[in-house]
């Protein structure tokens, strides 16, 4: 008789949500304990207005983290989602400003060229096989050329698209909760991260990105067409990263075709803040977004602090090193 | 009565080699169906044929009287082929019913998963196997042996009239062989075809029905495994004739004892490994894949970590702790995978000879002196016999014999009077195959001390003065060099495996 006495109890859903638990508790934590610092440290860090405006900050950070999440699940990386942002906002600005579309249709083209600038990225790296960093790293340089090109250097402002700032700055929540003017950049986060969750969680395509990260080999063995869903994947991360473009591009309202560069590696910081793993096969969108949260508070507090924004980066880079030295030292203690 | 599976005239050709020729193989509903022979005789690759893992270039399949030819995995198990990999496929990040399912999972509409289904399915599955497991275990916290029974529950669960396993007790201890065998005899009783490949002769005469041998990519034939004797079929596997130029063992005499290994133990990969190797001596190292031997070696030269076990060289007590300690100790290694551990191939000859040597070659100030490295290398050049147009020639660019020159030519420069051979040949062809031996029988004239792992026979029985052979862990014997050790002498302490194996730690 077989017995399996070293089974572990698991929690209903999945399974998948364990692995990254103890870092994503000590992330959590970490984030608690910022929070209560800066606030003893400066009476101005609780307001609800710095609350709220920390919370904007992180609403396109993170949905560029939470495609960024996907990707680096595979076992791969995209560090296209910054400029691939930009190219975003551009094509709705030229949609939206200089073809004069409505509003929606706009929007759509703006998140339906991500999602296909993520297929060419998926492409690249499913069927040319060309390691993600490279393949992407190239996204990364066309799409910030093309982001140019397309706008002639210039800004595209959206004045004669009424209503589209409001994406990102008005407040549905607010007019619900006048207490709690909660912008909708952050609903819209908040809501793509629920459904990047439900997806990586419940379907077939999240079962596929944790398998793909896991051991892509065996998954080609039990007769999965592996290059096809890793495209679907890095498409669906192409397509949130659209969404960051419109979150951004309603924000300053306009498309600033020059942005972009460096808004990669603070998605996959927050990522790896996170606690999901950079080998693949292992990670959480809740991770994730708490990831976002602290680089979004450390930033603030900072600054609340006055701290010159040249030390705020260096915490930063501090703070990266020990999120994943920490995950690092348990694993080997965990053997 | 009706075959499972028909298969013959199997031809298949790799790049250079012919890897099949017209081979034959056989499986009837209900039986265990051994397939033998010596690594790389073919046998692996005869399963791949059959699983659609690769296509053959000629003869027959035929699946239940069809003639068929899966393309892919996934066709070959759509008629009822599944395949346990030697080296287990499963994705350690997912649980075990995701593992068992993937690819096929149960969905609801657009692509939602149904999880509920999902886990109902596998205890279904588990249930007819009589097995305990739960379907939400991660896999990566399983024991081997487990994980080996989820590999079979997903076999299984693709409805398989034929199940292929590929060494499946090599990670096993034995009492998980004993739970793997109860799981087998079940499958047999419901009908189920089984090709068990093993390199482990006691497992035949418990588990097998009949055994088919293969050598050198031909098949050689199929006996019945409970009327004959371990002996024939040994014979039958290690068939073919060492033509070669006969060994002529030196007598050493009381020569200094260079190398002495006492009680070197690793977990269960090494197990109270001690012997002693002479100044000129060439000691051979036989035994099967996974024996340890390459362990043995590694553990000498500090690349992993020992449990416990004395290191002696030339009589002196020697900490090794890391590769740096037994190279200034005199102990050269030349690893088996040549690209990945042994060269720098995008460097050139004259950088790989001088590399770990360097300190040799810096004049103050930290400056390398390139002539003196250009100089050391076209002196082993001519030494060797290494073909290369020049030393600035890329390592890549040159034959595996020759590369593997440049690493011996390496550890030479870097004045190691020890040298550990693991598969010295491997990768290099038969012309130069022979110009390797007579470089280490040179070396060994020279003084110099010489292990040599391979896992050809003919090689060792070519080269060694003396044959330690491994199995499991342990040294089984060390056996005399020359005609009176015969093949089948060999493969007898290869495949002795320990009377009463303790049972170690499977439930964790």
């Amino acid at each position: 008789m077989i017995t399996a006495t070293d089974i572990e109890k698991k929690k209903p859903l999945a399974g998948l949500s364990e692995s990254g638990a103890y870092q994503k508790l000590l992330a959590f934590a970490s984030l608690i304990a910022l929070l209560i610092g800066f606030s003893i440290a400066s009476p101005n860090f609780m307001q609800t207005s710095n609350m709220i405006a920390i919370l904007q900050a992180t609403s396109v950070n993170g949905v560029l983290a939470v495609a960024a999440t996907l990707v680096i699940i595979t076992g791969g990386i995209d560090l296209s989602v910054g400029t691939l942002m930009t190219f975003c906002a551009v094509i709705a600005g030229v949609a939206l400003t200089y073809l004069g579309m409505p509003l929606l249709l706009g929007v759509a083209a703006a998140i339906a060229a991500g999602a296909l600038c993520g297929l060419c990225s998926g492409t690249f790296v499913a069927k040319m096989k060309i390691p993600p960093f490279i393949a992407t790293l190239g996204m990364m340089l066309i799409l910030k050329g093309l982001s140019l090109v397309i706008s002639g250097t210039r800004p595209i402002y959206f004045n004669d698209t009424p209503g589209f700032d409001q994406i990102s700055r008005g407040s549905l929540i607010g007019e619900v909760f006048p207490a709690l003017p909660i912008p909708n950049g952050v609903l819209i986060l908040f809501l793509v991260a629920l459904a990047a969750s439900y997806i990586l969680g419940r379907t077939v395509l999240g079962r596929y990105t944790f398998a793909l990260g896991s051991n892509e080999e065996a998954v080609r063995l039990s007769g999965v067409n592996t290059d096809a869903w890793k495209m679907r994947i890095y498409a669906l991360a192409g397509g949130i990263c659209g969404i960051g473009g419109i979150l951004i591009a309603s924000r300053l309202n306009s498309a600033q075709p020059a942005l972009g560069l460096g808004y990669e590696l603070e998605a996959i910081a927050a990522v790896v803040i996170g606690g999901t793993s950079l080998s693949g096969g292992r990670g959480t969108i809740l991770g994730t977004l708490i990831g976002a949260l602290i680089m979004a508070v450390l930033t603030n507090g900072l600054r609340v602090l006055s701290v010159a924004q040249e030390w705020q980066t260096v915490v930063t880079g501090a703070i990266i090193i020990l999120a994943v030295y920490a995950d690092m030292a348990r694993r080997k203690k965990a053997g | 009565m009706s075959k499972l599976v028909d298969m013959t005239g199997i031809e298949k050709y790799f790049p250079g080699v012919h890897a099949l020729k017209s081979v034959q193989f056989d499986l009837v509903p209900g039986e265990v169906h051994a397939l033998m022979g010596e690594n790389g005789a073919g046998k692996s690759t005869l399963m791949k044929i059959l699983s659609g893992i690769y296509q053959r270039d000629g003869g027959t399949l035929r699946i239940e009287g069809q003639e068929v030819s899966p393309k892919t995995p996934r066709e070959a198990q759509d008629l009822g082929v599944g395949i346990i990999h030697q080296e287990l496929s499963l994705m350690n990040d997912l649980n075990v019913a995701q593992n068992i399912f993937i690819g096929r999972e149960p969905r609801k509409s657009f692509g939602r998963l149904d999880e509920a289904a999902l886990n109902a399915q596998t205890a279904g599955i588990f249930a007819s196997m009589n097995l305990n497991l739960d379907p939400r275990a991660p896999v990566g916290s399983l024991t081997i042996a487990k994980q080996q029974m989820v590999e079979i529950a997903k076999a299984l669960s693709y409805r398989s009239k034929v199940l292929v396993m590929d060494e499946p007790t090599a990670a096993l201890n034995d009492a998980e062989i004993a739970e793997l065998f109860v799981i087998i005899r079940r499958l047999k009783a419901e009908g189920v075809g089984i090709v068990y490949i093993s390199h482990k002769m006691d497992e035949l005469k418990q588990i097998a029905d009949r055994v088919t041998v293969m050598r050198d990519g031909e098949y050689v034939g199929t006996v019945d495994a409970a009327d004959t004797p371990i002996t024939r079929i040994i014979a039958m596997m290690v068939g073919r004739e060492v033509n070669e130029e006969p060994l002529d063992v030196p007598d050493l005499g009381d020569a200094e004892v260079s190398l002495e290994v006492s009680g070197l133990s690793r977990g269960k990969e090494i197990q109270d490994v001690s012997f002693s190797v002479q100044r000129g001596e060439i000691l051979g190292f036989a035994g099967l894949m996974g024996a340890g031997r390459t362990e043995v070696a590694r553990a000498i030269f500090g690349a992993d970590p020992r449990d416990s076990g004395e290191i002696r060289v030339h009589g002196q007590n020697v900490s090794v702790k890391s590769p740096k300690d037994a190279v200034r100790a005199g102990i050269g290694y030349l690893s088996e995978d040549r690209k990945h551990f042994g060269l720098a191939t995008g460097m050139n000859v004259r950088d790989n000879i001088a590399l770990a040597s360097m300190d040799l070659f810096l004049s103050k100030g930290g400056v390398l002196n390139d002539a003196g490295m250009a100089q050391a290398a076209q002196s082993y050049i001519k030494q060797l016999g290494i073909r290369t147009p020049s030393d600035t020639q890329e390592v890549r660019l040159l034959s595996g014999g020759n590369q593997q020159k440049v690493v011996i030519a390496k550890w030479l420069l870097r004045d190691c009077d020890i040298l550990i051979f693991d598969e010295p040949t491997r990768g290099i062809d038969v012309g130069a195959k022979s110009e390797i031996y007579r470089l280490l029988e040179e070396l060994a004239g020279q003084g110099k001390t010489i292990i040599v792992i391979s896992s050809e026979l003919p090689e060792i029985m070519r080269l060694s003065h003396r044959i330690a052979v491994m199995c499991e862990g342990r040294l089984t014997g060390i056996l005399p060099g020359g005609k009176n050790t015969t093949q089948e002498d060999i493969m007898h302490l290869a495949t002795q495996r320990a009377a009463a194996m303790q049972v170690t730690g499977t439930l964790q």
